[in-house]
């Protein structure tokens, strides 16, 4: 078992997401307690203390991006939940929505009295219909009950939660981006600085997190920092949520406390790999994340550091098994021609460099490819890192540095003999019936 | 698109001051949902109704992948192709749909009924893959399951 469970910790029934049942759990007992005993700063302190990550990809410190707001500077500050997930790999954040919506608006109301917050977002990708009803319901059920609103609970706080719903843009997931969308634009980042935190949503102070970092918060609250740093690892406390899928034996959402073992995770709690195949490799945090092999994440546990230290990262913990027979170089293509398609186009190196990383690699796959275009992959992920606004140009070198370096050779046996080394195969070989349709091979 | 105006209206009250130009999207959303595509005429009623530039509106159109500018069938089949559905199935997924349709991504069949599009990621890995059909997801395709959802959609 992957540890303890602060999240996925009650029993999903066809009525867990609603507001009775989540009552029943002691559900806005904390946020009652927060507004009639503590101070603001009482609850920033005690989520800095956590030190929790952010659980959206980049694992800042959510307790320092908060403490970035002052809270007498006479401004409008503004909470925006960060819904839009869209990494490749990524489906933790809509287990939330569908199944603890109550949990995230709790989390996010405590959260906005800590950052003295009149406005708060909850921006969702548009492509999410069932997570979407399920936050908006439950968003009209909290302020029903008082939950929501003017004077919460008696208190002199009040707070509305807008419930925003994308378009279909990778890019909106970019807390920046994101922030341009909901003003109405189309989603382009914006450099930094100033920090959202100083110039956010119509240029006032506004804080961004991903919904598992808010969902964490009235647990947080609740039980105090301490509790909360007694799970996990010191430099990565409490647990993550894990979204698994590719050839895998039991894909889905698994919470799993931060120091797991990255083998055991696998092979173990969801069942190893698909069909009882050998594991090739592991996208092991959404795809912008650089592969291991199964070598690699033997010695590995699954927390920020052990990742990072491997040369990787946990990222938005969107883990993809790859079994063996796997074709790297169509693996890749899917990457290249996912970020040309999501380039917002703004800076040149991620706008030209995505369409040559595309062509190259479809060229490959064509048999036209050339033993420098491996080169060229590697040269153009390099003039993509660091000079682009947002980091999805720097995501896709990353991709791509990190699949040519383990598997090289694939690359090389498709350009020398105009085929692939694994019949161009993506899917596992227990899916035999998909692949007589399939074009390449 | 006037006689929307009421729930764009109401949409805004929860909204601070100042914060027109955040209903662009939602506008135009709910005037997708209406007409099943948005007209000219609605992007020059939007630009009035909210005092954001015409261009502001068209920009946004041509950004989002949602939003559409010309009708598409009475069904929408959009097959995702990225990596975890296409580590399941994907690519079969997409070529079955297809041969049954008669048409190739991007098309629509001549009796208006389907258009077949691909997508990126939904965030439906798990239960990969994924063929989402006008705004509801089917999960876990096979080719059983395509036969029996088009079987449903023809009725």
């Amino acid at each position: 078992m992957s540890g303890t469970k602060l999240i996925m910790n009650f029993e999903v029934t066809p009525t867990s997401h609603g507001l009775a049942d989540y009552r029943a759990r002691g559900g806005y007992a904390t946020l009652e307690k927060v507004l009639q005993s503590m101070r603001p700063e009482e609850v920033t302190k005690e989520v800095t203390t956590a030190g929790i990550l952010g659980h959206g990809g980049a694992a800042f410190p959510a307790g320092r991006k908060w403490g970035v707001i002052r809270l007498n500077d006479g401004l409008p500050h503004y909470l925006c939940c960060n819904a839009d997930e869209g990494e490749p790999g990524t489906f933790k954040d809509r287990w939330i929505l569908e199944h603890a919506p109550h949990l995230l608006i709790e989390s996010m109301a405590i959260t906005a009295y800590a950052l003295q917050v009149r406005h708060a977002f909850v921006y969702i990708r548009g492509e999410f219909d069932l997570p979407w009803r399920r936050i908006a319901e439950a968003v009209e059920e909290a302020y029903a009950a008082g939950w929501l609103g003017e004077s919460i609970a008696g208190s002199a706080f009040s707070l509305d939660i807008v419930v925003y719903r994308g378009a279909g843009s990778y890019v909106c997931g970019e807390a920046s981006g994101l922030l341009t969308s909901l003003e109405g634009r189309k989603g382009y980042p914006r450099n930094r600085p100033p920090r959202l935190t100083v110039r956010g949503l119509y240029q006032r102070p506004t804080v961004i997190n991903n919904v598992e970092t808010l969902a964490n918060v009235t647990g947080i609250v609740r039980d105090g920092a301490a509790a909360f740093r007694k799970v996990g690892t010191a430099k990565s406390p409490g647990t993550q949520l894990i979204s698994i899928s590719g050839h895998v034996q039991r894909p889905g959402v698994y919470e799993v406390e931060y120091g797991y073992s990255f083998a055991k995770f696998i092979r173990e709690d969801c069942g190893g790999v698909l069909g009882g195949l050998g594991l090739k490799c592991v996208v092991p945090g959404g795809i912008s994340t650089k592969v291991l092999t199964a070598a690699d994440i033997e010695p590995l546990t699954l927390d920020h550091a052990s990742v990072a230290a491997a040369g990787s990262g946990l990222g938005s913990g969107g883990m993809v098994v790859v079994a063996e027979g796997t074709c790297m170089v169509r693996f890749l293509q899917v990457l290249v021609r996912f970020y040309h398609h999501e380039s917002c186009g703004q800076c040149t190196p991620c706008r030209e460099g995505m369409g040559w990383m595309h062509r190259i690699v479809d060229r490959i796959v064509a048999g036209e490819g050339q033993l420098e275009d491996i080169d060229r992959l590697l040269a153009i992920s390099k003039a993509n890192d660091g000079t682009t606004i947002c980091g999805m140009g720097d995501a896709a070198g990353y991709a791509t540095v990190g699949i040519i370096a383990k598997f090289r050779d694939e690359f090389e046996h498709w350009i020398k003999s105009g085929r692939s080394l694994h019949e161009g195969r993506l899917e596992a070989a227990n899916h035999e019936w998909l692949r007589e349709a399939v074009p390449h091979g | 698109m006037k006689h929307l105006i009421p729930e764009f209206t109401a949409m805004r009250r929860r909204l601070p001051e100042g914060f027109e130009p955040t209903l662009v999207l939602p506008c135009l959303r709910r005037i997708q949902e209406d007409r099943g595509h948005v007209a000219d005429e609605d992007i020059d009623g939007l630009a009035a109704w909210l005092g954001v530039p015409r261009i502001q509106i068209e920009e946004v159109l041509s950004y989002y992948t949602q939003f559409r500018r010309s009708p598409v069938g009475r069904w929408h089949l959009q097959a995702c192709r990225n990596l975890s559905c296409s580590m399941r199935g994907a690519e079969g997924v997409i070529a079955h749909l297809g041969r049954r349709l008669g048409i190739e991504p991007g098309q629509t069949t001549p009796d208006g009924r389907y258009t077949l599009s691909t997508v990126e990621c939904l965030g439906s890995c798990g239960t990969a893959p994924v063929v989402m059909v006008n705004e509801t997801y089917h999960e876990d395709m096979s080719p059983e399951r395509l036969d029996a959802l088009l079987e449903s959609l023809s009725r």
